[in-house]
């Protein structure tokens, strides 16, 4: 089983990163773009599980590691690979 | 007698400094601690040091808040030993959860290494009560993340506990924008926890600790915590 994590900034935490995205798309002569907020993508591949267990520690490692909740929000989808 | 150690991480880079500004200043000799090992021994003070421990993988600090010689530095912590988080310790602090709050990305998105003002907001802690609240201080900076963020109620607890230790001013003391290096939030540059024995700061007082280096104005930072230890033994 394979876990695909992302990791937002919460709205309202100044994304400096995002408008700098903003900005080079604007440079480029990208048009429309209103706005851009960048985060994270985390593959994690899990061993044999049940999907609740797979829910509970990833879970547990967003918490307590992949995310910084202060200013993070996270979210994920658990695929089967086979 | 201040018996302290430094915690090296890979990547820290400022753990010899800071050994050489304790040990010039208390002339006492630093024990340094691998990051890999179980237990710090029994000291007066630890000091997480500046630098990028694990590359800055993840995010500052992440990774070295679960390193296995941080669960004794937390409940060393947590029983009163003393804590200086300096830069990337700053970062290491907030990470573990002995301080509040997260150090982001530069609002300017620049790595900035320079000297800054600060105004003493408190010297009533372990590591500033030899200089006075609204002294202003010059101590160098050099970081990409110390745009110090919490939310508004953890930012209202901390200034009506005294919690907010240093803050970045101009020369004359006056706390503006303009003077606010990084985008910190009220301009807060150091921070500590309930009791004033966990600081953590952005600034490196082990770069300016003697006269020979340009200035001396860090250095009341280790006397202070000598003193504290010596008060405290008395």
């Amino acid at each position: 089983m394979k876990a695909r994590i992302r990791i937002t900034l919460k709205t309202g935490v100044l994304d400096p990163q995002g408008k700098a995205i903003q900005h080079a798309l604007s440079a480029l002569g990208i048009a429309g773009v209103e706005d851009v907020r960048q985060g994270k993508y985390i593959e994690v591949k899990l061993g044999d599980t049940s999907e609740a267990k797979a829910r509970e520690t990833v879970e547990r490692m967003c918490k307590d590691l992949l995310a910084n909740t202060v200013i993070e929000n996270y979210a994920y989808e658990l695929v089967d690979q086979s | 007698m201040l018996r302290a150690s430094v915690i090296v991480f890979p990547g820290s880079n400022c753990d010899r400094d800071i050994k050489v500004a304790l040990e010039g200043v208390t002339g006492f000799p630093v024990a340094m601690v691998w990051h890999g090992d179980q237990s710090v021994p029994a000291c007066d003070l630890i000091v997480l040091p500046g630098g990028f421990s694990y590359g800055d993988y993840l995010r500052c600090g992440a990774m070295a808040a679960h390193s296995p010689i941080m669960r004794d530095v937390i409940a060393k912590a947590k029983a009163g030993t003393p804590v200086l988080g300096i830069c990337n310790g700053f970062q290491v602090l907030c990470e573990s959860g002995l301080l509040p709050g997260v150090l982001m990305r530069n609002a300017s998105l620049k790595f900035i290494c320079r000297d800054v003002w600060l105004r003493i907001e408190n010297d009533t802690t372990f590591f500033t009560k030899c200089y006075r609240t609204d002294q202003v201080i010059r101590l160098p900076v050099a970081h990409a993340e110390g745009n110090y963020f919490a939310d508004a109620a953890t930012l209202d607890r901390l200034e009506e506990e005294g919690r907010v230790v240093l803050r970045y001013c101009d020369e004359a003391g006056e706390v503006t924008d303009a003077a606010n290096p990084n985008g910190a939030q009220r301009n807060i540059a150091g921070i500590c926890d309930e009791t004033g024995r966990i600081l953590g700061l952005m600034p490196h007082p082990e770069r300016l600790f003697e006269l020979a280096l340009g200035g001396a104005d860090g250095r009341r930072v280790i006397e202070s915590a000598l003193l504290s230890v010596l008060e405290a033994a008395a």
